[in-house]
Parts: C-alpha cells; sequence; structure tokens
C-alpha cells in the first residue's frame, strides 16, 4: 500500500484541493437541515412568511455552493486516481521490460499481463471512490453527530442503536457470505476449466463418443457453482429489506419519541424534523464506509502485486564499467566451464548445464543435439544473458558478455527463438523489428534466404500484409520462415536457431539451410536441434545429455565415438540413410 | 447500491480491464427476439415471477404510506401544541399517536418482509435459469458441427457460457424487481404527493425533466469517453500483452525503447479519456443531490408558506419532504437499470444465436448395428471442401483392406488430416460415399461409426484428472487391470509408476514435468484400451525427445498389428513400408499408390522424397 502512496506525492496539490471542496460540501449538507428547522420554528408556528422566504434563498444559495463544490471535487479526484494510475501503468511497464528470465517466469507472463492492466484499474476506481467515502462520509458523520447533538442530546441513542445495528448486521452478512464469496471464484475458474477443456477437445469427445460422460462433469462444475451462488444470493437478499428496515424504524421511532419530547416542551418542532435528516444522514455515512471496508481487501491485493512487480530488481545487472567490443568484432563464441542453475532452483536441485565446453567460431555452424530436458536452451538463454552463468564463463571474442553492453551484446546475435513470435503489424514492420534502418534490399535478402519471399508475394499485400497478434493469420511453417528472415535482417555476426525448422517440410528445410551456408557464410551459427537429419552436415555437432556434454564432433565422428548420439540417430533415421552417412 | 458492490467481485474478474461494466453498452441486434425468447425462458417459472412482482408491488405500497402516517403523528402533536396555547383542549393524543406509530411500524415490517420474500425468490430463480442456460449451451457445444468451430475462438464461447449468462443472472436477480419497484415507487409516490398537494407536487417535479435533461447530457457524454477509453485500454493491454510474451524477442533485439514509446503513447492517450470519463461519472451522483435538494427547499419553502395559510398541516409538509427525496433515487435506479437493461438483452442475444445454431445432420432413424469389424474402407467418389463454395477434394476414391497401412503425406498446411475428419464424420461429404466394411458410414449413428476407430493426435488432449482416469477416457468400464495392461503395451507404465502418485496423479496445466512425448504416450494408451478396429495416428513431427519417440514409435507399431491404420507420416520407413500412400497438396489428394509406384511416377512425391535424399548424400 505505501508504495502507492509514493506515487501519490505529485498529486498532492490536488488531493488537497479535493479535500477541501469535500469539507465544503459536507458543510452544505450539514447546514440545509438546520435551516429548515428554523422555517418550521421561526416561520411557520409564528407564521412569518418573509422569514421562510429569505430562508429559502439562502438554502438554494447553499445548495448551489454545494453542486458547484462536489463538480469541482469531481474533477480533482478525476485528474488524480487516472494521474496515479497512469504512473504506475508506465512504472510497471518499464520494470517488466528491465526484468529477465528469471523474473518474468518468476511472475509469469499472464500474471504481469493482470497487474500491469487489471490490477492498476482496480487501484484507479478504488480510490476514486476512496477519495470520496474516506473522506466525505467522517466527516459527514462527525459533523451529523454534533449538529445532531446540537438539537436533541436526548434523541441521541436512537441513531446510535440504529448505527450500531446497521454496521453489525452488514459485519454479519458479510462474514457469512465471505468465505462462500472465495469459493465461487474458484467454482467459477473450475467451470471456466471443465468448458476449455470441452471445446479444446471436441474431436477427442466426439472421436470417443464420451459426450454424456462430459455433460456430467459439466453438470458438477455447473451445480456446484448454481448451489454456492444459490447461497450467497440469499444471504444478500436481506442486505436491502434489513436496511430499509432500519432506516423506517429510526424515523419511526424518532418522531415517536421527538412528539413526547416536543409535548413536554424538551424540544421545538422544527428540531424533530432537522434530527430525521441528521440521523439520516449519519446512518449512511457509516453504511459508506463499511461498504468501502468491503472494497479494500481487493484494492489492497491489487496494491501488493503492484508492489511485488515494482520492488523486483532484475537479476541481471549490467555494470557501468563495460567493455566496448572490438571494431572488427569476429563473433567467436566459447562456453567455457559453464554451470547453471535457475537462481529460483530448490536446494538439492541438480544444475541444468554442468561445465560445458564448446567453441563456435565464425563461418561454421555449431549443432547442439540432446533429448528435451537436456538443458539444450538453457545454453542459448545464457549467450543473449536472459540468465547469468552459475559458474564458468561465456565469451565472445574473447570477452566476458557481463563486461558488454547489453544493447551491443543484443545487437551482435540474431536469435531466433524456438516458438516464432511475430508482432502486431505488417510482415515489413515485423522483418524491420530487427533494424529500422534497414533498406527494402536487405528485407527481400532476409525473406529470399528464409523462403518467405514465395508466400509473402502471394499475399494480396505482398510485404504490407497485415500480421495479427502473435501471426496468428499465418501458418506455423509461415511464421517460423518470418521470424528467420526477421533474424537475418540484422546480418549479426552471430546466429542462434533454437529449433527454428521444427514446422517447415522437409523439402523448405533443406532449400532454407543450402540459402543459409551459402549467405551467411562468415556467421557464426549455432544450431539447436531434434531432427538428426537437420545437422548432420554441421561443423561441429555438441552431444547434450542431463546437462552434460556427452560429445562433441561431426557427425561421422561421433556416430563412431558417442552412444548417445548412436541411439539419436537409430531412433530417427533409416538403415539407409545410416549407412549413406 | 449494496448489492452492486457485493456482486462486483465476481463480475469484474473476467472483464478483461476490470471496468467495462460501467462503460460501454453493446446493443442487440434484434432486441424483439431476444427479449421473446428470454421470456419463454422465463415461461415455466411464471408463478414464481408473478408472486415475486406481486411482492415487490406490496412492499412498495406499504413503504410509500409510511411517510404520510408519520405526518399525521406530526400533525397531531402540533395540534395538540396548537391546542395547548389557545387553551382549549387537552394536550396531545397520545394513545392516538402511538396507534398511528405501531401501525407505521408494522407496515415498514411487512414491507421489509414482502421485499425479503421477493428477493429470495428472484435469486432462486436467477440461479435456477443460469444453470439450465449453462447446461443448455454446454449440450449444445456437443450438439454442434465440428465446422463451427472451426471459425470461432474458444474465448468467444466460453464468455457466453460464464459473462453473458452471468449478465443475465444479474439481471434477473435484480433489475428485473428494480424496474418493477422503481416504477411502482415513482407512481405511489406520485399519487401520494397529488393527494397531500397537487401545488406543491407540480412545483417539485418541474425540476424533474429539466434534471432529467442534464442527466442525459452527462451520460451520454461520459458514454463516448467511456467507450474511447475502452478502446484505448483495449490497445494497451494489446501492447502489453504482445510485449510481456515476447519479452524474450523484445530484449533480444533491443526493442524496449520501441515498446517504451509505444506504450507511453497509449499511456497517453488513456490518460485524455479516462479523467473524462471518471470526472463524468463522478458529476452524476452531485448533479442528482442537487435536484433533490432543489425540490428539498421548494418543498420546505412552499409547504411552509402553505402551512402558515393553513391550508396544508405541518405533517403533511414533512411527509412531502420524505416522498420528495423517495422520488430522486428510484429515477436514478431506474435509469442505471435500462442501461444495464440492454446490456442484458445484448447477452441474452449472443446466448440464444449460440443456442439457435444449425446442429449436426440427425443420425438415420434405421441405423446399421455390426457386432465385429474387420477394417475394410472404401471411398467412393468423395467430394469435399470445408467451404461448400471452395471443394479441395474433387472425386477421391481408394479401397484400403482390412489391416493395411495408408500413409498420408504432404507438406506443412496441405490438409492431411482432412481424410481423417471425414472418415469419422466430423464433417459432412459433399458428394460420394464411405463405405466400412461395405456399408455406407451415414447409415451407423456416430456414436457407432466412432466406435470403429482409434485416434491418436499429435495434439494431445488429455483432462483435468488422474493418469488412470484419463486412459480410461473412452472405455469407463475397464478395470484398474485393464488399463495399467494397456499402459504396458503403449509402454508407459515404468514411467508412470515413476511418478509422484503414480496412476493416482492429477494432470493438470502446470504437470510441467511431463513431456508432450510422455502425453502422448498416455492418449496411445487410451486407444489400446479401446481396442478399434480402425486406427488413426498422427506421427510427431518435432519436439518429442528421442528416447520418447523410439517408445512412441514401438507403441504405435504395437497397435498397428493387424489393424487398419491411417497414419499422418512424416517418417520416410513409415512411409515407404505403408501399402498405399495418399499425397496431399493444397488439400486435394495429388497421387495415390505404394513408394515404388510413386517415385516411378516421378511426381511430386518423388521430389518430396529426393529432396530428403539429397540431403543423406550431401553429408556422405
Amino acid at each position: 500500500m505505501l508504495k502507492i502512496f509514493e506515487f501519490m506525492k505529485p498529486y498532492t496539490g490536488m488531493l488537497l484541493c479535493a479535500v477541501a471542496l469535500l469539507l465544503v460540501e459536507a458543510i452544505c449538507a450539514l447546514v440545509l437541515p438546520g435551516y429548515m428547522a428554523d422555517i418550521v420554528n421561526d416561520g411557520v408556528i409564528p407564521g412569518n412568511i418573509p422569514f421562510i422566504w429569505r430562508t429559502g434563498a439562502r438554502m438554494i444559495g447553499i445548495t448551489l455552493l454545494s453542486v458547484a463544490a462536489a463538480v469541482s471535487m469531481g474533477y480533482f479526484s478525476a485528474k488524480t486516481s487516472t494521474g496515479v494510475a497512469n504512473d504506475l501503468r508506465e512504472a510497471v511497464f518499464k520494470k517488466v521490460l528491465s526484468f529477465s528470465n528469471a523474473e518474468v517466469n518468476q511472475f509469469a507472463t499472464s500474471s504481469l499481463i493482470t497487474r500491469t492492466t487489471n490490477d492498476i484499474s482496480q487501484i484507479q476506481s478504488t480510490m476514486m471512490m476512496a477519495i470520496r467515502l474516506f473522506i466525505y462520509a467522517p466527516i459527514i458523520g462527525v459533523g451529523g453527530i454534533i449538529r445532531a447533538l446540537d438539537r436533541s442530546v436526548s434523541m441521541t441513542w436512537i441513531i446510535a442503536i440504529a448505527t450500531i445495528a446497521m454496521v453489525g448486521i452488514m459485519g454479519i452478512l458479510y462474514v457469512v457470505a465471505l468465505p462462500k464469496f472465495k469459493i465461487v471464484q474458484t467454482l467459477i475458474d473450475r467451470l471456466n476449466l471443465v468448458s476449455r477443456e470441452n471445446l479444446s477437445g471436441i474431436l477427442i469427445v466426439r472421436a470417443f463418443s464420451t459426450q454424456r460422460f462430459e455433460k456430467k462433469r459439466f453438470d458438477k462444475a455447473n451445480k456446484d457453482l448454481a448451489e454456492t451462488n444459490l447461497f450467497v444470493d440469499q444471504v444478500f437478499a436481506f442486505m436491502t429489506p434489513v436496511i430499509m428496515l432500519i432506516m423506517n424504524l429510526t424515523t419511526a421511532v424518532i418522531v415517536w419519541v421527538g412528539a413526547r419530547q416536543a409535548s413536554a416542551f424538551r424540544i421545538d418542532i422544527g428540531d424533530i424534523f432537522a434530527f430525521l435528516q441528521y440521523g439520516m444522514l449519519i446512518i449512511f455515512a457509516f453504511l459508506m464506509v463499511s461498504f468501502m471496508f468491503t472494497l479494500l481487501p481487493r484494492a489492497a491485493v491489487s496494491a501488493q502485486r503492484i508492489r511485488e512487480v515494482l520492488e523486483t530488481e532484475s537479476s541481471i545487472q549490467y555494470r557501468d564499467n563495460i567493455l566496448p567490443l572490438p571494431a572488427d568484432f569476429k563473433g567467436m563464441v566459447e562456453f567455457k566451464n559453464v554451470s547453471f542453475r535457475y537462481p529460483d532452483a530448490m536446494e538439492g536441485d541438480e544444475n541444468v548445464l554442468n561445465n560445458i565446453s564448446f567453441t563456435a567460431k565464425p563461418g561454421e555452424t555449431t549443432a547442439i543435439i540432446g533429448s528435451t530436458g537436456s538443458g539444450k536452451t538453457s545454453i542459448f538463454k545464457l549467450l543473449l544473458r536472459f540468465y547469468d552463468v552459475t559458474d564458468g564463463a561465456v565469451l565472445l571474442d574473447n570477452i566476458d558478455i557481463r563486461d558488454i553492453d547489453k544493447e551491443e551484446l543484443h545487437d551482435k546475435i540474431g536469435y531466433i527463438p524456438q516458438k516464432a513470435l511475430l508482432f502486431t503489424g505488417t510482415i515489413r514492420s515485423n522483418l524491420l523489428y530487427a533494424d529500422k534502418t534497414a533498406s527494402d534490399e536487405r528485407i527481400r535478402t532476409a525473406a529470399d534466404i528464409a523462403q518467405a519471399t514465395e508466400f509473402i508475394e502471394n499475399m494480396p499485400d505482398g510485404y504490407d500484409s497485415n500480421v495479427a497478434q502473435g501471426g496468428s493469420n499465418l501458418s506455423g511453417g509461415q511464421r517460423q520462415r518470418l521470424s528467420i528472415a526477421r533474424a537475418l535482417v540484422k546480418n549479426a555476426p552471430i546466429y542462434l536457431f533454437d529449433d527454428s525448422f521444427s514446422a517447415l517440410d522437409v523439402k523448405t528445410d533443406a532449400n532454407l539451410r543450402a540459402a543459409l551456408k551459402q549467405k551467411t557464410a562468415l556467421s557464426t551459427k549455432i544450431i539447436i536441434a531434434q531432427r538428426i537429419s537437420s545437422i548432420m552436415d554441421a561443423d561441429q555437432i555438441v552431444v547434450i545429455d542431463n546437462g552434460r556434454t556427452v560429445g562433441i564432433g561431426t557427425h561421422s565422428n561421433l556416430m563412431k565415438t558417442c552412444e548417445v548420439y548412436q541411439e539419436i540417430a537409430a531412433s530417427q533415421l533409416t538403415d539407409e540413410e545410416l549407412m549413406n552417412a | 447500491m449494496s448489492e452492486q458492490q457485493t456482486q462486483q467481485p465476481e463480475q469484474q474478474s473476467y472483464d478483461p480491464m476490470g471496468d467495462g461494466a460501467q462503460g460501454v453498452v453493446v446493443k442487440a441486434k434484434d432486441p424483439k427476439a431476444a427479449i421473446k425468447n428470454l421470456m419463454n425462458y422465463l415461461a415455466p417459472h411464471k408463478t414464481a415471477i408473478l408472486i415475486s412482482l406481486v411482492l415487490a408491488l406490496l412492499s412498495t405500497v406499504f413503504s410509500v404510506v409510511g411517510p404520510r402516517l408519520m405526518g399525521r403523528v406530526t400533525t397531531a402533536l402540533v395540534d395538540g401544541l396548537v391546542a395547548h396555547w389557545i387553551g382549549t383542549g387537552l394536550l396531545t393524543n397520545f394513545p392516538y399517536m402511538a396507534r398511528l406509530t405501531v401501525m407505521l411500524i408494522t407496515l415498514y415490517i411487512i414491507s421489509s418482509l414482502c421485499n425479503l420474500g421477493q428477493e429470495m425468490i428472484m435469486a432462486r430463480l436467477s440461479v435456477k435459469v443460469t444453470y439450465k442456460l449453462r447446461t443448455e449451451i454446454s449440450e449444445k457445444m456437443h450438439r454442434l458441427p465440428i465446422n463451427y468451430y472451426d471459425t470461432r475462438s474458444h474465448g468467444e464461447i466460453l464468455s457466453r457460457i460464464t459473462n453473458d449468462v452471468d449478465t443475465i443472472n444479474q439481471t434477473l436477480n435484480r433489475n428485473l424487481t428494480q424496474l418493477v419497484t422503481g416504477v411502482t415507487t415513482v407512481v405511489g409516490t406520485l399519487v401520494m404527493m397529488i393527494w397531500i398537494s397537487p401545488i406543491m407536487t407540480l412545483a417539485s417535479i418541474i425540476v424533474i425533466p429539466l434534471s432529467m435533461s442534464i442527466m442525459m447530457l452527462v451520460i451520454n457524454k461520459s458514454h463516448v469517453y467511456f467507450s474511447q477509453r475502452q478502446e484505448a485500454l483495449g490497445e494497451l493491454s494489446g501492447i502489453v500483452e504482445e510485449t510481456y510474451s515476447g519479452h524474450n524477442i523484445v530484449r533480444a533485439y533491443n526493442g524496449e525503447t520501441d515498446a517504451e514509446e509505444k506504450f507511453d503513447k497509449s499511456n497517453k492517450a488513456i490518460r485524455g479519456s479516462s479523467w473524462k470519463a471518471e470526472f463524468m461519472s463522478s458529476i452524476v451522483e452531485p448533479i442528482f443531490s442537487f435536484v433533490g435538494n432543489l425540490c428539498y427547499v421548494m418543498v420546505c419553502v412552499l409547504g411552509s408558506v402553505l402551512a402558515v395559510r393553513g391550508s396544508i398541516t405541518i405533517g403533511d409538509v414533512q411527509a412531502f419532504i420524505q416522498y420528495v427525496q423517495n422520488l430522486t433515487y428510484p429515477l436514478g435506479e431506474l435509469g442505471a437499470a435500462s442501461n444495464t437493461m440492454q446490456a442484458t438483452i445484448a447477452a441474452a442475444e449472443r446466448v440464444f444465436e449460440f443456442l439457435e445454431e444449425e446442429e449436426e445432420v440427425a443420425d438415420t432413424a434405421t441405423s446399421a448395428h455390426m457386432e465385429h469389424f474387420e477394417g475394410n474402407v472404401s471411398f467412393q467418389n468423395v467430394k469435399f471442401g470445408y467451404n461448400p463454395d471452395k471443394i479441395i477434394l474433387h472425386d477421391f476414391s481408394a479401397e484400403i483392406k482390412a489391416g493395411q497401412t495408408v500413409a498420408i503425406v504432404g507438406p506443412t498446411g496441405a490438409g492431411k488430416t482432412t481424410v481423417v475428419k471425414l472418415l469419422m464424420r466430423f464433417y459432412e461429404l459433399n458428394g460420394g460415399k464411405i463405405l466400412i466394411d461395405g456399408i455406407d458410414a451415414t447409415d451407423f449413428t456416430r456414436k457407432d461409426l466412432r466406435d470403429i476407430f482409434g485416434m491418436v493426435l499429435q495434439d494431445t488432449w488429455l483432462y483435468n484428472a488422474t493418469i488412470m482416469e484419463n486412459i480410461r477416457y473412452g472405455s469407463p468400464d475397464a478395470t484398474d487391470e485393464e488399463v495399467i495392461a494397456a499402459a504396458k503395451t503403449a509402454h508407459c507404465h515404468n514411467f508412470i509408476k515413476t511418478l509422484p502418485g503414480g496412476y493416482n496423479m492429477v494432470l493438470n496445466e502446470e504437470a510441467s514435468n511431463i513431456s508432450q512425448g510422455q502425453k502422448q504416450l498416455f492418449t496411445i494408451a487410451r486407444v489400446v484400451l479401446k481396442n478399434p478396429a480402425i486406427l488413426i495416428l498422427d506421427e510427431a513431427t518435432s519436439s518429442i525427445d528421442t528416447r520418447t519417440e523410439v517408445l512412441i514409435q514401438k507403441a504405435m507399431k504395437n497397435i498397428m498389428k493387424g489393424r487398419t491404420s491411417f497414419v499422418i507420416a512424416h517418417r520416410l520407413s513409415t512411409i515407404r513400408d505403408a501399402d498405399l500412400i495418399l499425397v496431399m497438396k493444397d488439400g486435394n489428394i495429388i497421387e495415390q499408390g505404394n513408394h515404388q509406384q510413386l517415385i516411378d511416377e516421378n511426381g511430386f512425391y518423388a521430389d518430396l522424397y529426393n529432396s530428403q535424399f539429397e540431403q543423406g548424400e550431401e553429408t556422405a
């Protein structure tokens, strides 16, 4: 919560204005009933009509003042709450951009998205209400009590009892309903889960004719939700009638008691009227505050979630004393006794990578192969400095990457991730993502190498065709080729391909690799692959098993010496192909 | 107010930006039809609704009488006091006042009880209707043709089940009665006011049209800002989502500054519309209370003047003040209710649109039934297109004998799964026939037809339950021993035993210690357990670790023995050993035959095959 208050600091002036205006508004609301009492006491009963008119005019003036104050106060609180929300959003977004993989994974992407959007909207709307309720309600409450005491001490007990009853009943309702309320959320999630499973498995459900089973499963989730909802709704059904009853009873009792006291000349008749008004004002004030308390926990959770993001520091810190890369940077990559474990790994967890050493030379292709979970992708993540090594060092042209500037490091690397992700825009804007200044010529060459030219030119708008979010309007193979082309636009000295050919058919795969070999002859290429056929021709193959290097060499070399490699080969290639190799 | 607050947590959880509810209202295309449909759903609950409406009516009538009675108490008091001053008669008529007060309290209690009863009934009813709607949507899901799902996102259907139905629920639960109580309160209050003093009524309601038009102006204006803000927020969350999910790319391509610029631009746009929207909605209440206060002052002044002249009692003035205050609140509520009504009708329209979608062609009444299948499959002049205007399979014929293996090959996106989907009748043919053991596939019920097949897709589908239950899926009567035996055949028994909980381990989205390949083994076990006559297999392309892949291949070989199999093949060995190869391109089957025949044909297949082979030579 405190962190959020810090964000309110720049708006202190506005907040003070809002508070001052609220005070004006509250005083107006408190003054009005007094005038009414005066009209009755000094106007109606003595029959003084001019006094009635005069007082009436004053009341109109106060009403006008009150509405003016309320509207301007709306301006200040709107400016403040939206301003704070905007500043928060910006701060969170920038923070997330500075995160390394470790922090993103720790929070999970979807959670970071809600923290940047929903949670902040939640804060904004709560703040908007809080400014009003938390300041206005207490003023009205306290002011109302003072004014009521002023009119009649002897009737205050009525208001006290009404208020206590009201707050007590609200409390009971919430205590009864709240636990169930939380369950409702999980039951909705459950209903969503089952529905989602039904939708994603629509083919399977039909193939196995399990419609009846699925209906039963859905019905269970549906029924659980309906029953819990019924309970909560019925508890809340008490709310309005009870509140109305308390208010109505309070008025009835005030009038009755007031009548008795007035006829004993202890109070004036007009005071009964005023007292009624104050009673209502006070009860409303408490009602508002108790509503506020039901809203606060949610806002507090949101605030906490935002704070967590803001207080997390990226585990990758860039040093101040960075070393500039040489002008004739070659792009030699060296892993020197690298060991790595995830920052959030538990005690006793094994390292993901153990003592990995290899050198990838410029102009050569280095392939990395191994079973899933063997740590192949981690090698790229270390090379891109998404994580820092636990032990050992990653060197580029003999410089430790921890001594290199972030921008410079990433400028040197063309990275093609496993999941080909594109951004909303056009094909051109996606290819330009690597380098805004790239010429059309360069873009075309990159697309050519990536075997993407044909399908791009077949699209109605060619390079200016739209790309939907994540590239969902393109096929997996098309996305993958564009993602490769994007990296090639960089003209980088180092290329990292993380299983980037998986969605391509055999023929395109072969053409692409032939073109790559020719057009990126000088670059260092590191390829992670599953298919042995994709990497048989690499200059060097690094075989990883359980985070350890179990073999380095060429295909024919490894076929003779490396058992793991032989196993992989045997599972993928036919005898004929093995013989050919 | 109270109720809106309580429902908020639930409602907001579906709302992508957490505050859309108050903002934009999507209007229905054909409100009348939607209302009629909704009425049909409510028809079985006629009595309950009627009782609830009567209760709502009674509740308001009783509470509307209150202020008048209370005014009588005051009048009696004043009369007593005046009598005392003049010196005539007794002080105050307390028994009369006590009778009135008791009557008043009784009325209020009855009114609240009616209100409570009405709320209870509506809560029950709305939960019932909600439950029924959800059930029907879920059942409908299973009856829609598969091609319905080709063009709709899951999110769209999900949002009907949750959001839209929930909107209907809320409206039934409160807005409906709010409307009734609102109208009766306004009418009842007006009647009472006129009864007390027509002149004062006129004076106080003069302000209402004025305030209403100011209100409309403000609300319309704020709608514009709200929708602007909603749009800006949508754009912003698009940017956020994209940047975060592409976090690695953004970092690796030094795209941070770019992303920040885009974000700042969008964030600024929000700021512009957001504060105006908040401001506009914040002044609604002050304006309302201003109008209320204005009425109040007018009634005070006018009432007092009239009271002095003696044409009205002081108690009536007091009652009148209360009536005026009672009037403004339901008017505001009515405005809000009409707003949500619009949203509800739009939601109902979406729900009914879904429920009225055309369903699958019904199973033939005189369905064929067979105890045992050999597994002969015959395609006769099959014509098919996902869109009838765009036929992709033109005239496909093939004979597959029991026990043969058919390999379906082709480049990515060639439509290799089409044949499979037609076999299982997920889609209807546009011409020709598919025969199974000589019987037209459409002569079976869908269930009987699909029972013949066992399908393993690359895109494995497992549901949130234990491994045991997942394997048993489709064969609910299988014993634990049979499940374990199937797992052994599918080569996943050993691996399952090493998992925490073994067969009782619950699979969920976070079960990350189970790889894609291992999941596929479960689905193979599932098919083994089903023991079908014909198999449909989808070979893995990638992302499966080699050792698991060996297991999968062994498992697939195991189950293919003696069964007719259709394999969407990527591995050369499978393809070469197949009895029939169907070569697909752009949705159509362009070549068919066995490996040697196709190589001799020297067409697309030969090309595809050679490109793979060249590589082999290259490395040699």
